[in-house]
């Protein structure tokens, strides 16, 4: 019998293919950029010929193993010692993962040529990002859940910085990289309690162990606000949302729609992960502290958002606020509330990328095109662009019959379920504040007369991008059946 | 056959956006054949339509969202039946008004009455709570650019004020529908909006008052009450004249309806609770003397109308919260009352606004001398709303005092002073406009109404005279609704008054089967 079978089983190479794709790709394509690829123009050839085929490839890989727990009956597949866990939750955020790296890949190309900043190694750290989100989606293992965290950051500490020439870009990396890292030790201070008390790192014997100590536990409880900190860092939840907003601004805006959708559906799953298995005991003790978080967040997300002009802080605060409003979902904690988080994840991908894309098409090579202002007339200029951005911001605020509705829906039904009414009332109410500060930008593309006249010129990949995003936003809100389905599936765990 | 009712708009819309903006002739024309095929369609309703069938009519049922429980579930009583009629009817002359009126972006102006229209059309013909709340929602998005994109001079801050208040209305009534959905689903153990599923859960008082007023906000802004009125007068001085006409003579039935489909079936025991119908009705009777008040102080035309909507919903939900036949059959008809007359008063401010481009009353005067059929069809409109009788709005009103007087004669005592105000102040508004000399030079040589203007008139003053001369089929419809509707709330109403309530005159209905009430 060879001997690294047994560390390494075909169970294990099952379950890790997804992984295995998006670092073979990713890497291929930093080799390729810097050795064989002697002239820039050839870099267009980089999108077709490695980074659709690798997501293919990961697509492919995901559909097998649903298939295989389809097929199985089986709740899910472990692998690596219960190190990885695949199961409805992981392959459900796994695909939100590839959708979102899928449309970011499409519409970057044009994007990037305008900044001048064309270069491969966007492509692979995306998919290095991504495989660093499987991790955190998969992962049921303290050690693999940080280095999978560790990998995503890194991966979009560059991405943030990628514009080098341009000092807000650096400015924003920066207050990232420093702030990350900051957060990402007081998670390892939490993670080395939760280890020290329960000696296990495996998230499932962590979870038995700490059920029978009491949840104010001093220990405990220390575990658990460390470990919540740095969770609520990567979620951007108040107080710990400083770096959102000028690391949303400075970054180029395709990595803002990435880091605003992936990288949060990521941290939700690890959030989810961390709180529903290990601290599930301790409810009582973080379920105060997330309702105050959750209020907080809320608030400044939506008050912060309605005094500004740059449309891309103005969407980062309205994410702010949508992170309190998932947050909600844990709180309430029953299967409509973590079906709640999972149905807002996927429709928050679809919402917030297409809003985001928007500020993308308005950018020109002499028009950074992030002001409220530079909205102003979308209607006359390119009515299509203004209408599909009215139903991202009709969706993001909430309004049915669009996509956000579902998602809100399941969140405050979870609430009521739950018997959270105040939370529930403060969450309606901001609904109305959020309409305020989306229809600033609406009232700028319908209601004034345009500065500039002529069309928004774009990329084929970002048309097909964002009529993608749109007919499934308003899909989703009309005849949300299949979705819904899909959210489910997510519960299976 | 609703759903043709329901969708045609819609349909007319989605052709509509593939006719090039430029053409603007041909969006007008397609708009109109829309909005009168919109109509024609919903004519076969009052031919077919049972009165002696209390129940849903016409019922189309498929599923829509399984996991949530929520269906595609639509039908009309004679309830419904009325608004719908007034819905179609107001929606094409608005329509039809606004063909010389809006030459600004045409295909989107279009585009947005007849989303408005769908939704309006959706939200009086929903069974299932869910779909009804889609449809609700629905209604604002196009309401608002109507008002933000081609009203006046303040419109932007009309519409967003507008969008807001009713927004945040709704989402609060959102939670009230939870709450329902969820109690449902505990006691029933399965998940379902359907109205006539969730009559059937046992709730205790506490919880259904909590609900009402969750449902309060949503339906009381929408209608307005006083205190949430201030978002009305804006929007409406604000609005094109067609967008007014519309607001107020189909949206604001929204709220009243609600009370009436959702907050009294649903809640019996929360909506005969003595706290909640007194604080209604005394904010009901704030509402038509202050709104009548500030209707008289007004020096402008279009506000002067905007307040008198406030006084005159007022009559609606006191009619509502009499909680007896006279009452709430009283309020269904005040509300296509209001519908006309309003719908043609804005329809009168539109005419003049167009000549002379200002609403200041003081720049008026003597107009009966200079437009001699605007002045008739003025008086009509005016008299109408002031409720004349042989005119449609005594009707309304008359049948609603009697409801109010025989539930508390204070009530009633009260509210008659506001059609002593109506009549004061609409009398004084059309004394200062059109009689008199001519005192402004301005309005020497304006035009009288045009032949165009008169066809949109014509149906709505027959509409009118037919309600006031003979009123009949219309209580004939409403009868067994609104019987069902109050022996749902108050069991054994007609079986025969409980002691120390005043015995009423004539009970108009036999006693219903009482099958039909809910759990007890």
């Amino acid at each position: 019998m060879n001997p690294i079978s047994q560390y390494y089983t075909a169970t294990d190479h099952f379950v890790l293919v997804p992984a295995i794709m998006l670092a073979l790709f990713g890497c291929a394509i930093l080799l390729l950029d810097t050795w064989i690829i002697p002239n820039p123009s050839q870099r267009k050839w980089l999108l077709p010929v490695f980074v659709l085929p690798g997501l293919g490839l990961t697509g492919f890989a995901l559909w097998r193993q649903q298939a295989f727990l389809a097929a199985s009956g089986s709740a899910e597949i472990t692998a690596f010692q219960g190190a990885l866990t695949v199961d409805g939750f992981s392959l459900f955020f796994n695909w939100v993962f590839l959708i979102a790296s899928l449309i970011v890949a499409l519409v970057s190309y044009k994007y990037l040529e305008i900044e001048g900043e064309h270069h491969g190694e966007y492509y692979g750290l995306i998919l290095l990002a991504q495989s660093g989100m499987f991790f955190l989606a998969t992962g049921t293992d303290l050690v693999t859940l940080f280095i999978g965290l560790e990998l995503m950051a890194l991966c979009f500490y560059i991405l943030v910085g990628f514009l080098r020439t341009d000092k807000r870009s650096n400015e924003a990396a920066m207050k990232y990289l420093i702030l990350g890292a900051f957060s990402s030790g007081f998670l390892a201070y939490g993670f080395s309690l939760l280890y020290g008390m329960t000696g296990s790192t495996k998230l499932r014997d962590i979870a038995s162990t700490l059920a029978m100590r009491d949840a104010w536990d001093p220990m405990v409880f220390l575990a658990m606000a460390t470990t919540a900190v740095g969770l609520l860092f990567k979620i951007s939840a108040v107080p710990f949302h400083m770096w959102a907003p000028d690391a949303y601004e400075g970054a180029p805006t395709t990595v803002t729609a990435y880091l605003s959708v992936a990288s949060k559906a990521a941290s939700f799953a690890f959030l989810l992960r961390i709180f529903m298995g290990p601290l599930a005991a301790s409810r009582a003790s973080w379920e105060p502290l997330l309702s105050i978080v959750a209020i907080l967040t809320m608030t400044v997300g939506n008050l912060a958002a309605i005094s500004q002009n740059n449309v891309k802080r103005l969407l980062a605060y309205s994410s702010i606020s949508h992170a309190g409003y998932m947050l909600l979902g844990l709180i309430a904690g029953n299967p409509t509330g973590i079906k709640g988080v999972s149905v807002y994840v996927l429709v928050y991908v679809f919402m917030n990328l297409g809003a985001f894309l928007v500020v993308v098409a308005l950018r020109r090579k002499d028009l950074l095109g992030e002001d409220v202002e530079d909205l102003a007339g979308l209607i006359h200029r390119s009515p299509g662009y203004a209408i599909l951005m009215l139903v991202f911001l009709l969706s993001l605020a909430g309004i049915p019959p669009t996509a956000g509705f579902l998602g809100k829906y399941y969140i405050f039904l979870s609430l009521v379920e739950t018997g959270h009414y105040l939370l529930a009332v403060v969450g309606t109410l901001y609904v109305a504040v959020a309409v305020y500060y989306y229809f600033r930008l609406v009232r700028s593309m319908f209601q004034t007369d345009a500065s500039v006249t002529e069309p928004l010129a774009t990329s084929l990949g970002l048309r097909v991008s964002l009529a993608a995003s749109a007919a499934l936003t308003l899909a989703i809100g009309i005849y949300p059946e299949p979705f819904l389905r899909l959210a489910q599936s997510s519960l299976t765990r | 056959m609703l759903t043709l009712v329901l969708f045609t708009p819609l349909a007319g819309l989605l052709v509509l956006l593939l006719i090039p903006s430029s053409a603007k002739n041909a969006i007008r024309l397609w708009a109109n054949l829309t909005a009168f095929a919109g109509f024609l369609v919903s004519l076969p309703l009052v031919s077919r339509f049972d009165k002696s069938n209390g129940g849903f009519q016409m019922v189309e049922r498929a599923d829509w969202i399984p996991s949530l429980g929520a269906k595609y579930l639509i039908g009309i009583d004679g309830i419904s039946l009325l608004l719908v009629m007034l819905t179609t009817l107001i929606g094409f002359l608005a329509i039809f008004y606004s063909w010389t009126a809006i030459e600004d972006r045409v295909k989107e102006y279009y585009a947005m009455f007849l989303l408005l229209q769908t939704g309006m059309l959706g939200v009086f013909v929903s069974l299932d709570f869910f779909l009804f709340y889609v449809f609700w929602e629905l209604v604002l998005v196009p309401m608002y650019f109507i008002i933000g994109v081609w009203g006046g001079p303040r419109k932007l801050y009309a519409a967003i004020k507008f969008f807001l208040y009713t927004l945040a209305g709704s989402v609060l009534m959102l939670l009230g529908i939870l709450t329902l959905y969820f109690q449902h689903h505990q006691q029933m153990g399965f998940y379902t909006f359907e109205i006539a599923d969730l009559m059937k859960i046992d709730m205790p008082l506490g919880l259904q008052q909590w609900v009402f007023w969750s449902f309060f906000v949503g339906f009381a802004i929408k209608v307005p009450m006083f205190p949430f009125h201030t978002w009305l007068p804006d929007a409406h001085v604000e609005a094109p004249t067609a967008g007014s006409v519309v607001l107020a003579s189909v949206l604001l039935k929204m709220g009243t309806y609600g009370f009436l489909r959702f907050s009294l079936p649903l809640l019996p025991k929360a909506s005969i609770d003595q706290t909640i119908v007194q604080a209604l009705a005394v904010l009901s009777i704030i509402g038509i003397i202050y709104g009548a008040l500030v209707s008289l102080m007004q020096k402008d035309w279009k506000k002067l109308i905007a307040y008198s909507s406030v006084s005159h919903l007022g009559f609606c939900t006191l009619g509502i919260f009499a909680l007896n036949p006279n009452g709430i059959s009283g309020s269904v008809i005040q509300q296509i009352n209001h519908g006309i007359s309003t719908g043609m008063l804005f329809l009168i401010i539109g005419v003049i606004y167009e000549r002379r481009h200002t609403r200041e009353i003081s720049e008026y005067g003597g107009l009966a001398h200079v437009m001699p059929k605007y002045a008739i069809v003025f008086a009509f409109a005016m008299l109408s709303s002031a409720g004349m009788p042989l005119l449609n709005g005594f009707v309304g009103e008359f049948t609603i005092l009697q409801g109010a007087f025989e539930t508390n004669w204070v009530w009633a005592a009260f509210a008659v002073t506001g059609v002593v105000l109506g009549a004061a102040y609409l009398l004084w508004l059309y004394q200062r406009t059109m009689l008199g000399q001519v005192t402004n030079g301005r309005n020497l040589n304006l035009p009288d109404l045009r032949w165009s203007e008169m066809a949109v008139f014509a149906p709505l003053i027959a509409w009118a005279v037919w309600i006031g001369v003979y009123p009949k089929p219309y209580f004939d419809i409403l009868e067994k609704p609104v019987a069902q509707l109050v022996e749902r709330v108050r069991p054994g109403y007609f079986a025969g008054p409980p002691p120390g309530e005043a015995p009423l005159a004539a009970p108009p209905v036999a006693p219903v089967a009482p099958a039909k009430a809910g759990p007890r």
